[in-house]
């Protein structure tokens, strides 16, 4: 499994911060995101009828979501596939292997999957002797360098084309020392071309599933390069990984879905490839798998149905909320340390892998709300992120600094007339030592809040309630 | 207990209730016969000669050719014409479906080709689309023995042949084609074939630093030969109004620019 590091969430993003390399990734990418989606919202007027159906559509099948789960199943197995339930990761990692080892498979070609990500099927079947290959070409040099994904589209979003070729240059030692590479698409041909020959000689691909038809028992993928496609169409044997909140009911729901999702995730108004795989070969065809297996993952998921986090199974994995998230934008994927970035990360990992170890996520934000409103199937991040904040609060998780500092606040905050009188001592003071400058670079005890900002020093006038008062008495 | 109880179980804890009674599980199959729609946007809701010109229009605005001709006996000149003027050779694997074979190849008899599925070394693929949605320019291959998917995969060059009857408005028109004429044809009784491909333009990635870039894994041209076996596809396209806004003319982006990454 990708190592968890989330408890480290503070230190990695003041690395983050400081990695100039990072930093011009981020940069480079970040303004793209928003202009491109702003561009494809404009251009159908009734996206935001649509955001509201999305939601719709999603929450009736999570409503009846063991009846979708059994009907989409009851289908995969009539078109002549096989459904495999798991309850964890080990269960679904141990199922890929035994999935495998009976197709005698030496090598596995993949298809990008965040689950695939999430139950760590890489380094298990190596650990097997049976060599998983990467396709999408982000995760291709994210495998040669050995590094997680840091954005759950653009998986080398941190990555810059210096580190392409000289990683090539290091993996590719069969071709000429003295190659050059003048354009990115002379990379873009060396990969096309090695991975040509991995496609070739694979004995299973693995996939993951952008939504599952209960109707028809039909796994989807949507790809821009077409590397999804060619992993579920070579090999003998195709394995499609699925978290179990991925089935809608029917055809149209999943088209009303789609019309979101590129728009919302890369500005497109339809990814190049959208593919809907249901069963195995049948008689006469020429190409296509000889077998077809779905493993259903749940790995935390039922145990967020009907609690406060239950909306959070709507995420059709965009990546808009990241992509506008101010935090996300300085700190990169990496930083939130676990599979899942920026506000959706921060409100799933802690559902997934406990709030003990991940509960401090939801703290890196600003709430500024823009990840809900451009969230496709509007599920409200923020609110969630402020439940994860009120859990982690009564777990006593939070820091003792945190916490001493809120327990003086809620004394005072409990005695009105004693919290104004320490309020007007404390802003006299502050006002006095203030005057002139408007704000403080540095302040004794609150260091923590001016290494990165300044402080505003109060105008004078006395306190909120002071002055609210004086303007009462002059009407 | 199974993990599949397991798991159905724990979500019906959360959902507050047992299995569902008959009744309801009714209705809700109710819900997948009838499989009802929802908003499909004005965009493709347009008479038919706009409809068509919608396509071509989101096929190129796509990165994707198109070549218009009068009807399905141009195709081979159409293919060959184009094959000299990219300067490839005059070969290519065809898929083996009747609207192709029956055309009159032995016309053009520099054209050598083989029907069958696509090989690695395959580079140019000559494939019939079975449908295509006006909506985003999007071609439609069902696969089936006339219909490899390799086709659509392997080659850097597809070209694909498309009736101009066989364009619809929204991918909602297409599901009611599929399901009107496959119904029962799948031995599970339904009318999904094993793979259905929906390809919007050529491959594409811009996984190095966001720059987008043709031809990832698929192919890097994709060249649309259009029949115009109905009377509303003959009109000049440059005397039809562009039903799109203003924002929908444009690609997101182009060979070589910044463009939002691709998976
Ligand atoms: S939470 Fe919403 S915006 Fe974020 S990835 Fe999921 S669907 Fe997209």
């Amino acid at each position: 499994m990708v190592a968890l590091t989330s408890p480290d969430f503070k230190r990695r993003a003041a690395r983050a911060l400081a990695d100039p390399q990072l930093q011009k990734a981020l940069k480079r990418g970040g303004s793209g995101f928003h202009s491109k989606r702003a561009q494809a919202v404009a251009a159908l007027p009734e996206f935001e009828r649509l955001r509201e159906i999305g939601r719709d559509i999603k929450n009736h099948a999570l409503a009846h979501l063991d009846h979708y789960l059994e009907t989409f199943e009851r289908n995969v197995i009539a078109n002549g596939g096989q459904v495999h339930w798991c309850r964890d990761a080990e269960e679904a990692r141990a199922t890929v292997l035994r999935i495998c080892r009976e197709a005698d498979a030496r090598t596995v070609t993949k298809g990008k999957s965040m689950i695939s990500e999430e139950i760590g099927i890489n380094e298990h079947l190596e650990r097997n002797g049976i060599t998983p290959v990467e396709t999408d070409l982000g995760e291709y040099i994210l495998q040669l360098v050995d590094e997680p994904p840091s954005h759950i589209i653009a998986p080398a979003f941190h990555l810059n084309r210096e580190d392409w070729e000289k990683r090539f240059r290091a993996a590719h030692t069969d071709l000429p020392k003295d190659r050059v590479f003048n354009e990115r698409r002379d990379i873009m041909a060396e990969a096309r071309a090695k991975l040509r020959q991995r496609f070739l000689a694979a004995d299973v691909g693995i996939t993951g599933a952008n939504f599952l038809i209960a109707e028809t028992g039909t796994s989807v993928i949507v790809t821009n390069e077409g590397n999804g496609d060619l992993t579920q169409t070579l090999p003998r044997v195709h394995i499609a990984l699925a978290s179990i909140e991925k089935v809608v009911p029917t055809l149209e729901d999943c088209t009303s879905l789609l019309r979101l999702l590129a728009r919302s995730a890369t500005g497109q108004d339809f990814s190049v490839y959208t593919t809907f795989s249901t069963g195995v070969r049948r008689a006469g065809d020429l190409d296509g798998p000889e077998a077809y297996h779905v493993v259903l993952i749940d790995n935390g998921r039922s145990n967020m149905v009907g609690t406060e986090f239950g909306e959070m199974l709507r995420c059709i994995r965009c990546a808009a909320c990241m992509n506008h998230c101010p935090v996300y934008g300085v700190t990169g994927g990496h930083a939130y340390g676990w599979v899942y970035p920026g506000p959706m990360g921060s409100v799933l990992t802690p559902s997934l892998v406990g709030v003990d170890k991940a509960g401090h996520l939801p703290n890196a934000s600003t709430f500024c709300g823009r990840c809900e409103s451009v969230c496709p199937v509007k599920i409200p991040l923020p609110k969630m992120m402020r439940h994860w904040r009120e859990r982690e609060f009564e777990r006593h998780l939070t820091p003792s600094t945190i916490r001493n500092g809120l327990g003086v606040w809620a004394f005072f905050a409990k005695r009105p007339s004693l919290y104004r009188a320490a309020s007007r001592l404390g802003m006299g003071a502050l006002a006095l030592l203030g005057r002139g400058r408007g704000r403080f670079r540095s302040l004794p005890l609150a260091g923590g809040w001016t290494r990165g900002r300044d402080l505003p020093a109060p105008e004078p006038g006395g306190t909120f309630m002071a002055r609210y008062a004086a303007q009462q008495r002059h009407r | 207990m199974s993990s599949r109880e397991g798991i159905l179980g724990a979500i019906r804890r959360g959902l507050k209730r047992g299995p569902l009674p008959a009744d309801q599980r009714a209705m809700l199959d109710g819900r997948l016969a009838t499989h009802p729609r929802h908003l499909i946007p004005a965009r493709s809701r347009v008479p038919r000669a706009e409809q068509i010109a919608l396509f071509v229009r989101n096929v190129e605005k796509e990165f994707g050719t198109i070549e218009r001709v009068p009807d399905a006996a141009s195709v081979p000149a159409a293919v060959a014409d184009y094959l000299a003027a990219q300067n490839l050779e005059p070969r290519f694997v065809m898929a083996p479906h009747p609207e192709l074979t029956e055309l009159p190849w032995s016309e053009r008899p520099m054209l050598a080709f083989e029907t069958r599925r696509a090989r690695a070394d395959d580079a140019v693929s000559v494939q019939h689309a079975w449908a295509a949605v006006a909506e985003t320019g999007t071609l439609l291959f069902p696969s089936d023995p006339t219909r490899p998917t390799t086709l659509n995969l392997l080659p850097e060059t597809e070209i694909a042949v498309i009736r101009a009857s066989a364009i619809v408005g929204a991918y909602e028109e297409a599901w009611d084609r599929l399901r009107a004429e496959r119904a029962g044809a799948e031995p599970s009784g339904g009318f999904m074939p094993r793979n259905i491909m929906f390809v919007t333009g050529p491959s594409r990635s811009a996984d190095i630093e966001q720059t987008l870039e043709l031809g990832a894994h698929g192919p890097r041209r994709l060249h649309v030969v259009l029949v115009e076996d109905e009377p509303a596809a003959r009109t000049i396209l440059s005397e039809i109004a562009d039903p799109r806004p203003e924002a929908a003319r444009e690609p997101v982006a182009r060979p070589g620019e910044i463009a939002n990454p691709a998976d």
